[in-house]
């Protein structure tokens, strides 16, 4: 077994969810506090990958990121950066699909928070950032580690979106789920089963950690 | 002296009332505040702290504007830096004793005597989970008093003690704000429990 698309898809699960728990937290943290209509929208985007197909969002993503069109000509031109058919293509989209996962659970757990952590700590004189190293993320750490596990397990599994942006290029782009839609095609059920093996322990684990992880810490296992 | 005169809408059962208060504290004076249930006291309290806004008003320390509302001017809690007694104690469930004081204040000695006076020393590596209500009211008066603050303003900060911890408590506390010169803002639902305590009172009564 070519075990080149497990590599991939662990490495671009990993890169994938550091980058979206350093976009997530500041993020998250902003949409927590108060409303506003540009708030709204923002979270409505964010939200969309959840139930937008992900063939419509790889589409859109390769007409963008094209180098013939736009933005990716600009790339292209500008920057030498390719983002269609190559592994920093998939990453974007990875970040851009699995977002809703990683930024829901810390938004949800920062408004559960009594407000009045919060004011304690600036009636002590701290400051926000202060506040929320300190006070705010030890106390939601559960939430984040959820989150991020998600996140990961849920990269591993995505097929649509890295398909349409990324092709089937092997060794650059071409992830777990495409080496079992392609073995399958091919009739290789061999191949198939044991990709599909791997995934499924791998997930297996990471959810059955996130449920031994969060039995003392939160109400419900994915909370 | 410190001279507060504010106006703000309260959402109520009934609809929006508006809580009016103007009022005057001296230097080191403790005021008992009082009043019904959804009167606004702790409105008020948040208010002065800086951690909720007034439509309109005006609140100076000493020489010092803390909100105008007419110069749009409002001092962030942090730099007002009130000691803020929560009603619901808002201690932090990932630090300890000593670490909800550490983040307060650096000075170990004070630190030291803050333990004595709340009676908290065997207590310094618990989280607040595994402390009583009577010792987690203690650590939030410590956690508030750490800073030091001029101006201290406290929600029903005796509720859950037992007479004789709270009186010798006060005992302490009273000579800790004579000495520095703190005024302190007290709100009780129980008049009878301040007896002693505070020379001065407010009526807040249902706007």
């Amino acid at each position: 077994m070519d075990l080149t698309p497990i590599a991939l898809t662990l490495k671009l699960a990993c890169i994938t969810t550091v980058i979206l728990l350093l976009i997530g937290l500041p993020l998250a943290y902003w949409l927590s506090k108060g409303r506003s209509i540009i708030k709204l929208i923002l979270e409505a985007i964010i939200t969309m990958p959840l139930v937008l197909p992900p063939s419509v969002l790889g589409f859109y993503l390769l007409m963008a990121f094209s180098p013939q069109h736009g933005v990716g000509r600009w790339l292209h031109e500008h920057l030498n950066l390719q983002l269609v058919f190559s592994f920093q293509g998939l990453v974007l989209a990875s970040v851009i699909y699995s977002m809703p996962f990683m930024i829901g659970p810390i938004k949800s757990a920062l408004q559960q928070l009594p407000a009045s952590l919060a004011q304690a700590s600036y009636t002590l004189g701290k400051t926000e950032r202060q506040t929320f190293i300190k006070v705010l993320l030890p106390n939601i750490r559960a939430s984040v580690l959820t989150a991020a596990i998600l996140t990961f397990a849920h990269t591993l599994g995505e097929f649509g979106v890295v398909l349409m942006i990324g092709g089937n290029i092997p060794g650059v782009t071409r992830v777990s789920s495409i080496a079992i839609y392609d073995s399958t095609e091919n009739m290789d059920y061999t191949s198939t089963n044991n990709y599909s093996l791997v995934l499924f322990g791998i997930t297996f684990i990471l959810v059955i950690s996130v449920f031994v992880f969060n039995k003392y810490k939160a109400k419900s296992p994915l909370e | 002296m410190i001279s507060v005169d504010i106006e703000k809408k309260l959402k109520a059962y009934s609809g929006r009332q508006v809580l009016k208060i103007a009022a005057q504290f001296p230097t080191g004076s403790i005021t008992k505040i009082y009043g019904p249930s959804g009167s606004g006291k702790t409105t008020f309290l948040k208010i002065i702290g800086g951690l909720v806004n007034p439509e309109k008003g005006k609140i100076t320390v000493d020489d010092t504007v803390w909100l105008d509302t007419d110069s749009k001017t409002s001092l962030s809690p942090q730099k007002r830096k009130t000691g803020f007694v929560f009603q619901n104690y808002a201690l932090f469930p990932n630090m300890t004793v000593q670490r909800h004081l550490e983040y307060a204040t650096e000075d170990q000695q004070w630190i030291a005597r803050l333990f004595a006076v709340g009676k908290l020393e065997s207590f310094a590596k618990h989280k607040p989970e595994y402390l009583s209500g009577g010792q987690q009211q203690r650590l939030a008066i410590l956690r508030a008093m750490a800073i030091k603050p001029k101006l201290l303003l406290m929600d029903e900060p005796f509720s859950a003690l037992d007479p004789e911890m709270r009186l010798g408590l006060i005992a302490d506390l009273k000579a800790i704000w004579k000495e520095q010169g703190t005024t302190v803002l007290i709100v009780s639902h129980n008049p009878m429990e301040l007896d002693g305590l505070t020379e001065r009172e407010l009526y807040i009564s249902n706007p």
